[in-house]
């Protein structure tokens, strides 16, 4: 890790979080001390870090008459979790794919960790430490879970043509591969169905399968697209953990997510986006509160939970008679409790 | 057009069970009228063979440029060091048409006939036993010359002929494709079907009434039995299919055995011959310049326009034609939006099944003859022409066929002839280079 | 009827080049399609290519039969290479038109007659086996037992032919039991993901095109050995039979297309020859023999489709671990 994440608070005593339970969730991920100073000067959009590990500037997709990305200049903090937000059609994904190589934009540069990234092919992207998960999960179905796992792993000899018909010249660092893939696997609970047809998971578990296989290449910034969607709420709390983990291994997140609750409890810091812009950054709390933020969602609709409007609020509880105060009420609780 | 709207409204199970039997009927009726297989399946390789050998008082000319028209198509052909040409032919006990090019002759040369206006034209009739041989006088005299203009115009004139008649194929294979994801390989054989059903009814029908009207009645016939085949074929496979939720490439792979059953039923029942179709063989009578039809070519490009038409406004106004396009928009959103999507489909597949038919019975007249494999003949070019312009969109096909059809025509006056489906094929593969998405179609959005 | 002639000569094509030739043709689809997952409809001209280049080689350059037989595999990769720089981006139905419609280039080009010394045009060529037979190292004469009677030159085409069947087998087993192969399994599967996991996607599949087209290639070279060469059997008919051998075994296997091939041949000889016989025993009335000829190709269509939809996996794969290709 970078470990120059300046602000990144010394550990201290873990806390239970009062102020949360008014407000039940479909799950309370344990919470962890977020990241925090991580930029320079006032949250605005398009604000200096610290550190950032991301730089982009003027970067502009259009789809026939239709801008679905044109942001001026965002930069994304090392070390950090940072959620990427925004409506339906605001452009994250589209984002997503610019970022990583897998789409090309009309005009713009952005630098990953110094090199630049303009042209640079999705393979050479993720080769660089810049790996990514998809929206609709892509685990490879006719590939067993650990032959996944192991096709993750970077610089394979076995890979090569020529040297793939020659064993000795792979099988131990295949081995070491496999191991590798197996105590991933274990962590993430999957070892049981090592051997199974990837098809053979249900939708949690190929997310999970998803971003283990990711962690196999090693890499420095982990991009995930809608880790939670169509997830099983049983399995959650543990995807949850997992991303909080990353960034403890030193590893930073940028993820897209319409679950407000889960974005609050996990990002250290959010960038808004709606209509292709970055309308909006700051730390969780701040953001919400933000009215470029409430109206980019809900336009009239004020009254209305974020959580409602944007992702699946689970069990039902929390109607549509949340209000908005009540959001800042609980973000505000949450702060202090951060604080404390 | 009137039928398939009929179809729609009516969406009583059992008026397409009474269909579907009707259909099988007829199907088995013309299937009897055939006469059972007489010639000898015909390899590709083109088994017959014209030959000659062109020289100048004793000596042989090289370099000296022929074309043989005639069924299989229009070749090309340049002598060799020895004067000698020779070409193969797919059918024996027809009629070939051999030109000598006088421009190719050395200077002052020429084909000389005083008996004969057109002298560097000869007919040769390929015998029982495959083989003939056609030989020119040439000697001292006048020469029959073809400016490369008129060329063009005369060419670009059957381009435009031959680019429509595909058209009326293409149009059908690129809406199927639209609004069900299948590359039909078996287009081609809705295609051949259409002209075997007008020469068996015609053949039928002489008996009983004048050969014009015998030829009038088995096109209406071929037509609409052409459109029930694409009603069954939806209904006995495509359909239950589409249920399964069968992937595209094995969508694919079907219709490839679909295909293959298909021809050789074909074959099966009238043999690997060439049949002529009734006034196939009619005077061309000269109209401008030095562009020359028949009558039968002048009523194909009409067919092809008014009809083409007929399909592009019921595409862009009628209630089904717009419910198709937005099928082959966004299938998902159009069911959501309450689109009966299989209706709809069951449309599409009639009209492609009968535009195909059409097509096809203007093709063997284009060609001229049917066969058991012509549509294959020309069903890489329908795709070439559909993907051209951008897969299942209706307009784009227009235009790529329209291209295609000029392209094919065209390139004969730069390559041989018999290299001009591989020319235009060769620009397909171009064009697919640099514009994946063909003229018409849109690029696809990543994630 | 013969019976005992006809089950002699469906026995005996389980050893025919032809068989071995789709054996190869289809390990190399399986390569393709089975494997990497790209929807080659080109077999035949890759098989083109190798038969045409190994017979010019020898009958224009006079080349020595091993040097020619290089030729044909250089010919088949030169092909897939070109082929693949433009078509490897395109989706698989694009693929799919693309490769039909080079593969008929091909043919149309050795079936013109701009270039009737070199190929023969649409006689095709023959008459290149001098240097071939002169390497036999078998005595002359027959051997063999039961079906299996072959004079020495036909038993050397087919020890070729197995020892090309056994190298390509060899190195597509190796091939796809290492990380390799791998690789490209996974991109039959989902090339974005592959993608997005560092692997150099567009040249995975190039040698996957490369190396099925080189096995494909091979196929035309055994299918040529033992006469002529046509232009009129590289037609879009034989890439679809080769679909059907190759489905029979099942697709991503390294057996299957072997298998598929074998019973695809010894059905094809002994319908063939059984359906005319049973014309003329009077056990199929309404028919001609010429009909019942054509009988096995309506079969072979009716049980493609079959398989496809039925048993995308094979005769005899595991429907679990074979779904079909995507």
């Amino acid at each position: 890790m970078s470990g120059n994440a300046p602000g990144k608070k010394k550990p201290t005593a873990s806390r239970k979080k009062a102020a949360v339970a008014e407000a039940p969730r479909p799950s309370a991920p344990k919470q962890r001390e977020k990241s925090t100073g991580l930029h320079i000067g006032e949250a605005a959009p398009g604000v200096a870090k610290v550190d950032p590990i991301i730089v982009a500037d003027g970067v502009r997709r259009t789809f026939g008459g239709l801008t679905a990305v044109d942001v001026e200049h965002v930069e994304i903090p090392r070390g950090a979790i940072t959620a990427l937000i925004g409506p339906n059609g605001a452009g994250k994904t589209t984002l997503f794919n610019l970022l990583t190589g897998f789409d090309k934009p009309d005009a713009g540069s952005w630098v990953f960790d110094g090199s630049s990234l303009s042209g640079v092919p999705a393979f050479k992207v993720s080769r660089m430490g810049q790996v990514r998960t998809f929206q609709l999960t892509k685990a490879l179905g006719l590939l067993t879970v650990v032959e996944n796992m192991k096709l993750g792993a970077k610089g394979q000899k076995g890979e090569k043509f020529w040297h793939s018909l020659v064993p000795a010249l792979w099988r131990a660092q295949d081995d070491e591969i496999e191991e590798r893939a197996m105590r991933l696997l274990t962590k993430f609970k999957l070892d049981a169905k090592a051997d199974d047809f990837a098809a053979s998971l249900s939708g949690g578990q190929r997310k999970l399968l998803e971003m283990a296989r990711a962690l196999m290449s090693e890499p420095q910034l982990v991009m995930l697209d809608e880790p939670m969607a169509g997830v099983n709420p049983a399995l959650t709390q543990s995807l949850l953990d997992h991303i909080l983990d990353l960034k403890d291994e030193g590893m930073t997140v940028l993820f897209v997510e319409h679950d407000m609750h889960m974005v609050r409890h996990i990002a250290d810091w959010v960038i808004v986006m709606a209509e292709g812009r970055v309308v909006a950054e700051g730390d969780p709390v701040t953001v919400m509160k933000n009215p470029a933020v409430v109206d980019a969602y809900l336009g009239a609709h004020q009254d209305v939970d974020l959580g409602v409007v944007t992702g699946r609020y689970g069990d039902g509880k929390a109607g549509a008679g949340v209000t908005a105060a009540q959001i800042e009420a609980e973000g505000r609780a949450e702060l202090e409790d951060e604080e404390k | 057009m009137t039928i398939t709207r009929s179809a729609l409204a009516r969406r009583v199970p059992r008026t397409i069970g009474v269909l579907l039997a009707l259909f099988t009927a007829a199907f088995a009726v013309i299937l009897m009228t055939v006469s059972p297989a007489s010639a000898a399946p015909s390899a590709d390789g083109d088994p017959y063979r014209v030959s000659g050998n062109v020289q100048l008082d004793g000596e042989p000319l090289e370099g000296v440029r022929l074309t043989i028209d005639g069924p299989g198509g229009l070749q090309e052909v340049v002598t060799d060091a020895n004067g000698q040409w020779k070409v193969g032919v797919p059918e024996k006990n027809e009629t070939y048409v051999v030109t000598l090019d006088e421009e190719t002759l050395p200077a002052g040369i020429a084909v000389v006939d005083p008996e004969d206006d057109t002298p560097n034209v000869k007919e040769a009739e390929v015998g029982q036993g495959g083989r003939v041989t056609v030989n020119f006088f040439i000697g001292e005299g006048e020469r029959h010359v073809t400016s490369f203009f008129d060329q063009f115009v005369q060419r670009s004139v059957t381009g435009i002929s031959f680019g429509l008649m595909l058209a009326l194929a293409a149009v059908g294979l690129t809406l199927v494709y639209g609004t069900t994801a299948i590359a039909n390989f078996a287009h081609a054989e809705m295609v051949t079907f259409g002209p075997i059903v007008v020469g068996a009814v015609a053949a039928a029908a002489t008996a009983a009434m004048p050969i014009e009207a015998a030829l009038a009645v088995a096109i209406v016939i071929a037509i609409v039995l052409s459109a029930g085949l694409g009603l069954f074929l939806d209904v006995v496979i495509w359909r239950p299919l589409r249920r399964r939720r069968v992937g595209v490439v094995q969508l694919m792979i079907v219709s490839i055995g679909l295909s293959l059953t298909m021809r050789y039923l074909f074959q099966f029942f009238i043999g690997g011959g060439t049949t002529q179709l009734p006034f196939a063989a009619m005077e061309k009578i000269p109209l401008f310049g030095v562009v020359q039809m028949s009558w039968i070519d002048i009523a194909s490009i009409v067919i092809s326009i008014v009809v083409i038409v007929a399909f592009a406004l019921w595409l862009s106004y009628s209630r089904v034609g717009k419910a198709t396009r937005a099928i082959s928009d966004n299938s998902p959103l159009a069911a959501a939006s309450g689109i009966d999507v299989d209706a709809v489909v069951r449309v599409v597949w009639v009209l492609a099944g009968a535009m195909a038919g059409l097509a096809g019975i203007l093709y063997a007249y284009y060609r001229p003859g049917l066969k058991w494999d012509m549509g294959t003949q020309v069903l890489l070019l329908m795709f070439a022409a559909v993907t051209l312009g951008g897969l299942g969109t209706a307009f784009g096909a227009l235009i790529g066929s329209i291209i295609v059809g000029l392209l094919v025509e065209l390139s004969t006056l730069w390559i041989p002839a018999d290299l001009k489906f591989a020319g235009a094929l060769f620009i397909l593969i171009v064009i697919l280079l640099f514009r994946p998405q063909g003229i018409l179609g849109r690029r696809e959005r990543i994630g | 009827m013969d019976w005992l002639n006809i089950l002699s000569n469906s026995a005996s094509s389980i050893i025919s080049p032809a068989t071995m030739a789709y054996a190869l043709a289809a390990l190399g689809l399986a390569v393709h399609f089975g494997y990497a997952g790209l929807l080659n409809m080109g077999v035949a001209g890759f098989m083109a290519l190798g038969a045409y280049g190994y017979a010019i080689s020898i009958l224009t350059f006079g080349f020595p039969w091993w040097l020619a037989m290089l030729v044909g595999l250089v010919a088949s990769a030169g092909f897939a290479f070109v082929l693949g720089i433009p078509t490897l981006r395109l989706r698989g139905d694009y693929l799919a038109i693309v490769t039909i419609a080079a593969a008929e280039v091909v043919r149309l080009l050795f079936l013109t007659t701009a270039f009737d010394p070199v190929t023969g045009s649409a006689d095709g060529l023959s008459g290149y086996h001098g240097s071939f037979r002169d390497a036999n190292p078998l005595p002359d004469g027959n051997y063999g037992f039961g079906p299996w009677v072959y004079s020495s030159d036909q038993w050397w085409v087919r020890i070729v032919g197995v020892i090309a069947l056994a190298l390509a087998v060899v190195l597509v087993w190796r091939l796809m039991a290492s990380p390799w192969g791998r690789v490209l399994k996974g991109i039959r599967e989902d090339e974005d993901a592959v993608r997005a996991l560092g692997k150099n996607v567009f040249s995975y599949k190039m040698q996957a095109l490369v190396l099925g087209g080189v096995i494909a290639g091979a196929g035309g070279i055994v299918y040529a050995l033992p006469s002529a060469v046509n232009s009129g059997v590289y037609v879009t008919s034989l890439t679809f039979f080769v679909y059907t051998a190759l489905l029979l075994g099942g697709a991503a296997t390294v057996f299957g297309p072997l298998i598929g091939s074998l019973i695809f041949w010894v059905l094809q000889t002994l319908l063939s020859n059984l359906l005319p016989a049973m014309v003329q025993a009077g056990i199929l009335p309404f028919m001609s023999q010429i009909q019942a000829g054509t009988l096995r190709f309506i079969l072979v269509g009716v049980a493609l489709m079959l398989l496809v939809v039925f048993r995308p996996q094979g005769i005899f794969g595991n429907k679990k671990e074979l779904t079909f290709v995507r």
